[in-house]
């Protein structure tokens, strides 16, 4: 790994003067995906600012019609919190799905999009619930958000701060995960609020996106009958070892059917 | 690179040392702290040889920085139990042939501790799940989950 100089303000100013005063300076959030490619020597950085000292980044609170959850809340914080089970069980089925116990541990929410794994789960909880991304700066729907392969909307040293999810009437998490990391080989995010129909998928493409055709079906008859028919091409999606870019196809309208069960059983 | 000096607790002792920031936790233990039960496996976040329990609850040593771990509580295999007055988990790992190399103990015991004190009469299911993050290589986890089980049914007659 190269080297790097370490800091750990204890504000979320601090971090920002940090960040602004390095060259090449980079936040550190749980490190769950962030040191493996430092250690791979995929990625480095001048200037690390470790953000695990800012206590106001964590925590989860229930607004009106919305549960924000701070930027380096852990995923078992998601799991266990009273407050997402109550209002959007899917999310807590969501947080508890990714990787490990281990994993869950230590990695947060903010860490998870701003790296933005294709497989990641977080990005299509954001998508598939219609959820605003908080920075230091500014306010980004998850629609804009999310823009390629490990790529964001985010400016350089532009920090995540929290994320709102609107509470929806309904919403299903459903997930093909790889058998030994656990990433998403295809994962769905459905949620249903005030008639529209919001579908994400993650593990399939570059990064998470919407299919507006089950969308719509879903929206005059939210069942997962109502998308028999509905072929997703399979153009441009991920081939690798565990999953060609035919089967994923079939995953997605696999998964999107199971999405759709589980929001319906809650 | 300039070193930074840390303050951690590592079973029970307190310890200061100066640290490279890139030196990872699982090493800081193993090397600067000669605690070499930690396993460092893949090193890369996938075995979870390298699980250690940091301020409660179990972490991947091998993607933590030690500069990450200032002013924080960790406990290792050491801290478990000694030869003389084994741990519940160690007990029943040793009864029940819960390892073949022992590659993988160290991070294995730490994640069933971890569990049992959530769940003290964790099913198959809950058990295979938990111990997800750590691969074993000998075993097929067959005796690793029957010493998990074993593990539980002695602390619940133990008492809390």
């Amino acid at each position: 790994m190269y080297p790097f100089t370490y800091h750990r303000p204890a504000s979320l100013d601090d971090a920002k003067a940090r960040l602004s005063a390095s060259e090449d300076g980079r936040p550190l959030a749980g490190g769950m995906s962030l040191l493996p490619t430092m250690r791979f020597r995929l990625t480095s950085c001048a200037d690390l600012v470790d953000l695990n000292g800012i206590e106001a980044l964590a925590g989860i609170e229930r607004g009106d019609g919305h549960v924000r959850i701070g930027a380096m809340t852990r995923h078992a914080a998601v799991v266990e919190s009273p407050e997402v089970g109550e209002a959007i069980p899917a999310l807590a089925a969501l947080a508890g799905s990714i990787g490990d116990v281990q994993v869950r541990n230590r990695g947060t929410i903010g860490g998870s999009i701003c790296f933005a794994d294709p497989a990641a789960d977080y990005p299509a909880g954001l998508l598939g619930l219609g959820a605003t991304v908080n920075t230091d700066r500014r306010a980004i729907a998850a629609d804009d958000f999310f823009t390629g392969l490990y790529e964001t909307a985010l400016e350089d040293g532009e920090i995540v701060v929290s994320v709102d999810f609107p509470v929806p009437a309904r919403a299903g998490w459903a997930k093909f995960g790889n058998q030994a990391s656990r990433f998403a080989v295809v994962a769905v995010m459905v949620s249903l609020s005030g008639g529209s129909v919001r579908l994400a998928v993650t593990g399939a493409r570059s990064h998470v996106f919407r299919v507006p055709e089950m969308e719509q079906a879903l929206a005059g008859d939210f069942s997962a009958e109502a998308m028999d028919g509905i072929a997703v091409s399979s153009e441009g999606l991920n081939e690798d070892l565990h999953a060609d870019k035919d089967y994923r196809a079939h995953l997605i309208g696999v998964m999107a059917k199971r999405a759709v069960r589980d929001a319906l059983a809650q | 690179m300039e070193r930074e000096t840390i303050s951690v607790t590592v079973n029970g002792r307190a310890y200061e040392r100066a640290v490279e920031p890139r030196r990872l936790l699982s090493d800081f233990l193993r090397e600067d702290l000669r605690l070499t039960g930690t396993h460092v496996g893949c090193e890369h976040g996938v075995c979870g040889s390298c699980t250690v329990m940091m301020d409660g609850v179990t972490a991947r040593s091998c993607l933590t920085f030690a500069v990450m771990a200032d002013g924080a509580e960790i406990e290792t295999i050491e801290g478990l139990g000694s030869v003389e007055a084994m741990h519940p988990v160690q007990q029943a790992f040793w009864e029940k042939h819960g390892l073949q190399c022992g590659f993988c103990t160290p991070g294995m015991l730490m994640t069933a501790v971890e569990l049992l004190k959530a769940n003290p009469d964790p099913s198959v299911d809950d058990i295979r799940d938990a111990i997800s993050g750590n691969l074993c290589r000998c075993t097929g986890y067959q005796t690793i989950v029957e010493s998990i089980q074993y593990a539980a049914k002695l602390m619940r007659e133990d008492g809390p």
